[in-house]
């Protein structure tokens, strides 16, 4: 299948290419924070030395080795999985970091994205094709929420929901109370603490979908082949449905892929307002205690997830359009 | 953030311009659009407190005073913080900052996407193999956790660091758009024929290519505008950049970090975010003014919809209204006489 | 070969726009398409012939608006005929296909990419015959493709998949898959070449008469309706301006439009004759000349003609039974005026 065979390359490169970003930038820039922060732990004894080593070779502190030979020492070891040590969650590996955090962000920010596509690509097919309808005029409201910053409606929905009316938890991802774990107690705490966050999200991630939807639908509803359906007599549902909207939906599908990296970005600021334990929290902390090492790990392995949401949403678009199968 | 989300509406429907269409014209028939308009008026109103904020304040933003915790009043517009310092002046020595990292990366982004998109779509072989691949890729890593890692990194982050830091993550957009754009305009006759009239390629792309791309050109700058203006407050609000410059994602930083949303204190929060909001939403106004343009089958919104609903017009595809009007009959038209 | 009529347009009148800036793309075309007859529609580029196909069925997008006329579909004999302008979207829907079926000008465009050929022949069955089983319905669409003489595996493709050729026939497969007893195609096979063309063309009559429908066939290609047609109607600038059976139209054009329409084509058969463009361009639609809208054009122009609009009457002479024709050279006291090339030409012109 030399479509998805092409994008798998593609998808290979930017990788490559964001682990070799995070390979460039300490070495690029000016000052040696990361030198100072080992200096500080290695005082107190706190740091053995292969964990020093092993920072020193993903920041590049070691000046007397050859560019080329740092460069392949840096990709050995990130291959082997070690990512340095956290600053902030010393003396935490932070690929133990990302371990507890990403699932979290995963089921929020996925799931969150995935109702939103669903709510937002449904009303964009009917406000694109019963034009002037109600949805329609919904349409100011929808770019109103996507025009503003992700983690200020955040605050407003707590302001809101947690605090004037006391509906959801103000921050957290379950009750303190609960240990993690697969009991209905934590669970059902989770979803709960959930709620209002995935709740930001969506509403802010709405209006893309709606728009783009609505104007691909006017843009269809164009297209001789609706006509026909029409011509044929069909229902009016199988007509905007499997005619007007299933073809409409193509272009929707292949840019759920490209926004997912704003979605990301925009969602991991909403997971700092609502302390949600993420990787969103994770990076907010990082940033605070300069721990460059946690930072571009989550760079990284953000990356790397929405390369593989890419894949899905490739895979979804094959499956979409036969056109495409046989593209080279 | 995700406002950028689809461009299926630029770069699927786009407009099909027979030929050059100038500039001026362009821009008349776009102010004739009142999104347009609105959208411009409230830009420029930012662009003017940009410009005489700082002397409308009326307090110095970091000044402390006795004065903690108040509500708005006549001395305080907005209200005061923890610390006694005047919110309205905050948001006022905010706005400059704000306008021209937002412009100005808007600007610098759209001028990468210009030369990125047009070569893209010029060239071919591995050269343009290689710029759709880096736009690609800038379009799929996460712009976020990006401009934090190099943000963080650096030794200062002052406001031209962070336009530039933005610019540098978020020109891959409109250089997708003004790709598609430009591959398609190639195609078109008019670029064909200054072809094999043995024109330069330097002539077609300034002469012919450039200004057709008039809209896309400027629903990439729009939107990248919008872009950063987003990515500045979130990056000041998350605290990478420097906090002694004023900004509106800053004064919202320190409502976070002192609690004010927990305390109930408003006029902290509220207003820097409603500013974003009206900005970003006079951005989007402009935006739709230029698709409506750009694809005329947009143009029938529900303004339109509902004046026709009251003649009995619905339109709509498969099933064309029909309102019969006595026929406006000709007296010399013998059709119907015998 | 006079029969009852089975489709009957009447003054129908088209607007492009809907407010002031609307452009009146049709001003009040009237045809009849008899049982069992295929009636051809000729006429220049942008007349307003697909115009009329897609308004007749109510299928005209926006800013497409009716203004004014009915569209008379006639049932069994002794039944009052309906007016597909005023049924209700249901009524519509259901007579769609079944009673009108049309294929419209560029079925490369008609078919919808994403669905296979299978799905798109069979789902208009199930539309209108809720009660037909999955089986029923393949076998229905395997049948409908042999008609057109595609093979069957032919089924499972995708629209990309198929030569133009080969989907054009897809579509007349698929407008025949109802056995509707009226048939509009709009310039059917002007993408295809010339033996391609003809076998589609000769295909389609064979069914005709297997089948029965009757057919309004447009084209640009006046050449191709003489050869296969039954009845000729002609039109320029959104109205019929002649209307007479094929043999006459050819033989003696009435109007200078048509014979100067007759001129600018290679006959497919029959006496050569020197082929010559016709002079001008067509009108702006918006700007309508005056009088009659041919008379900028015509060469045989009086100076009534600039003054009045000639409505499309009985052309007067002996033995024009059924030919209408709208034209002020015709009809006049002074028999004179009517140049020879558009007078009858078995009888003499008396002085
Ligand atoms: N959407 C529209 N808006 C305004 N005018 C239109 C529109 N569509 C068609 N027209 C005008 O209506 C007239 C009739 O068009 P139509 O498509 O019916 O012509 P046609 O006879 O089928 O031509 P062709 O042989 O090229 O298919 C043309 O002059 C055209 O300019
Ligand atoms: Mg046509």
């Amino acid at each position: 299948m030399p479509f998805l065979l092409r994008r798998l390359a593609f998808y290979a490169v930017t990788a490559w290419a964001a682990l070799t970003i995070n390979f460039v930038i300490p070495r690029l820039m000016p000052g040696d924070p990361v030198q100072a922060l080992i200096a500080r732990f290695q005082a107190t004894g706190q740091v053995s030395p292969e964990q020093t080593e092993s920072l020193r070779i993903l920041f590049g502190l070691d000046q007397d080795v050859s560019l080329w030979t740092q460069y392949w020492q840096y990709w050995a070891q990130v291959l082997g999985g070690d990512l340095g040590l956290s600053f902030t969650y010393f003396p935490t590996p932070v690929s133990e970091v990302i371990r507890q955090t990403l699932p979290w962000t995963l089921i929020l920010v996925g799931l969150a994205t995935l109702i939103s596509f669903v709510i937002g690509t449904s009303a964009g097919m009917v406000a694109g094709w019963r034009r002037g309808s109600l949805i329609d005029g919904l349409l100011p409201l929808a770019t109103f929420f996507a025009a503003v910053p992700y983690f200020w409606l955040g605050l407003i929905a707590i302001a809101l929901f947690a605090v004037t009316f006391p509906v959801f938890p103000t921050s957290g991802g379950y009750d303190v109370g609960l240990t993690p774990g697969w009991s209905a107690d934590f669970v059902g705490s989770a979803v709960y603490h959930g709620m209002l966050p995935a709740l930001t999200i969506v509403v802010s991630s709405l209006a893309p979908w709606i728009l783009g939807m609505r104007n691909m639908m006017v843009t269809v509803a164009s297209e001789d082949y609706v006509t026909v359906a029409h011509a044929k007599g069909l229902p009016a549902r199988r007509v905007m449905m499997s005619y007007a909207a299933r073809n409409a939906i193509l272009p929707s599908v292949s840019t759920l892929a490209l926004s997912l990296g704003f979605v990301v970005g925009g969602s991991l600021v909403t997971e700092m307002v609502f302390n949600y334990p993420g990787i969103g929290l994770a990076l907010f902390q990082s940033i605070n205690a300069q721990d460059y090492p946690l930072m571009q790990a989550i760079f990284l392995i953000l990356t790397l997830a929405v390369l593989a949401a890419n894949l899905v949403a490739d895979v979804a678009f094959v499956l979409l359009d036969p056109r495409i199968r046989r593209a080279t | 953030m995700t406002i950028l989300g689809t461009d299926t509406a630029v770069a699927d429907a786009s407009p099909a311009p027979a030929a050059v269409r100038s500039p001026r014209r362009i821009g008349r028939r776009l102010l004739a659009n009142a999104k347009v308009r609105i959208g411009l008026t409230i830009v420029a109103v930012f662009w003017l407190l940009a410009i005489v904020g700082a002397w409308l304040a009326p307090h110095d933003p970091n000044e402390l005073s006795p004065d903690t915790l108040q509500g708005p009043s006549a001395g305080h517009w907005l209200g005061t913080t923890t610390t006694g310092q005047d919110i309205a002046s905050q948001l006022l020595a905010g706005t400059r900052p704000v306008m021209l990292v937002a412009f100005g990366s808007g600007a610098i982004a759209t001028v990468i996407a210009m030369v990125v998109g047009v070569a893209g779509g010029f060239l071919s072989g591995w050269a343009e193999e290689v710029l759709s691949m880096l736009t690609n890729i800038f379009l799929v890593l996460p712009a976020v956790p990006l401009m934090i890692i190099v943000a963080s990194q650096l030794p200062q982050v002052g406001s031209w660091a962070v336009a530039l830091v933005i610019a540098l993550t978020g020109w891959a957009w409109g250089a997708r758009i003004l790709r598609a754009q430009t591959l398609s305009l190639r195609a078109r006759d008019f670029v064909q024929a200054a072809r094999a009239n043995g024109e330069s390629t330097r002539r077609i792309v300034f002469f012919e290519i450039i200004p057709n791309l008039a809209t896309v050109i400027a629903t990439s700058l729009v939107m990248t505008t919008l872009f950063a203006l987003l990515a500045v407050v979130t990056l000041s609000f998350i605290g990478v950049t420097s906090l002694s410059d004023w900004n509106w994602g800053t004064v919202l930083y320190w409502a976070q970090t002192q609690q004010a949303l927990q305390r109930g204190l408003w006029w902290w929060f509220i207003p820097p975010g409603l500013c974003i909001a009206i900005l970003g939403m006079a951005l989007a106004l402009i935006n739709f003014g230029i698709d409506e343009y750009a694809n005329p089958r947009l143009r029938i919104g529900s303004v339109g919809a509902a004046r026709l609903r009251r003649q009995g017009i619905r339109p709509r595809v498969g099933f064309t209204p029909v309102r019969r009007t006595a026929p406006a009959r000709d007296p010399l038209d013998e059709r119907r006489a015998g | 070969m006079v029969t009852d009529p089975i489709l009957e347009i009447r003054d129908l009148r088209v607007d492009y726009g809907y407010g002031a800036d609307a452009v009146t793309a049709l001003s009040g075309v009237s045809l009849t398409l008899h049982r069992g007859e295929i009636l051809g529609i000729a006429g220049e580029s942008g007349c307003g012939k697909s115009t009329l196909a897609y308004a007749a069925t109510r299928l005209l997008p926006p800013p497409g608006l009716v203004t004014g006329g009915a569209v008379l579909l006639h049932g069994a004999p002794g039944t009052p005929p309906v007016d597909l302008l005023s049924l209700p979207d249901a009524a519509l829907r259901s007579r769609r296909w079944r009673d009108v079926a049309v294929v419209f000008q560029g079925a490369l465009s008609s078919l919808n990419p994403v669905h296979r050929i299978r799905t798109q022949l069979t789902d208009a069955i199930a539309a209108h015959d809720p009660s037909s089983t999955r089986r029923s319905r393949l076998d229905r669409a395997r049948e409908l493709l042999a008609m057109v003489k595609l093979p069957e595996d032919r089924l499972s493709a995708y629209p990309h998949q198929l030569s133009g050729g080969m989907r054009q026939r897809v579509m007349i497969a698929m407008a025949l898959a109802l056995e509707p007893q009226v048939l509009i195609l709009d310039e059917p096979t002007t993408a295809l070449d010339v033996v391609v063309q003809k076998q589609i063309v000769e295909q389609l009559l064979e069914l005709r008469e297997r089948l029965g429908f009757s057919v309004v066939f447009i084209t640009h290609d006046v050449s191709l309706l003489i050869s296969y047609a039954d009845r000729i109607a002609v039109m320029y600038a959104g109205e019929v301006v002649e209307v007479a059976d094929a043999e006459s139209i050819y033989r003696e054009p009435r109007h200078p439009y048509t014979h100067a329409l007759l001129n600018s084509f290679p006959p497919l058969q029959g006496p050569r004759r020197v082929v010559t463009g016709i002079g001008g361009a067509p009108p702006d639609l918006a700007a309508l000349p005056p009088g009659c809208r041919f008379h900028p054009r015509c060469p045989y122009r009086m100076p009534a003609c600039a003054e009045r609009h000639p409505g499309l009457v009985a052309s007067p002479y002996p033995g024009d039974d059924g030919r209408t024709v709208a034209c002020l050279l015709h009809g006049t006291d002074d028999t004179t005026a009517v140049p020879a090339a558009l007078a009858p030409r078995t009888r003499s012109r008396s002085a």
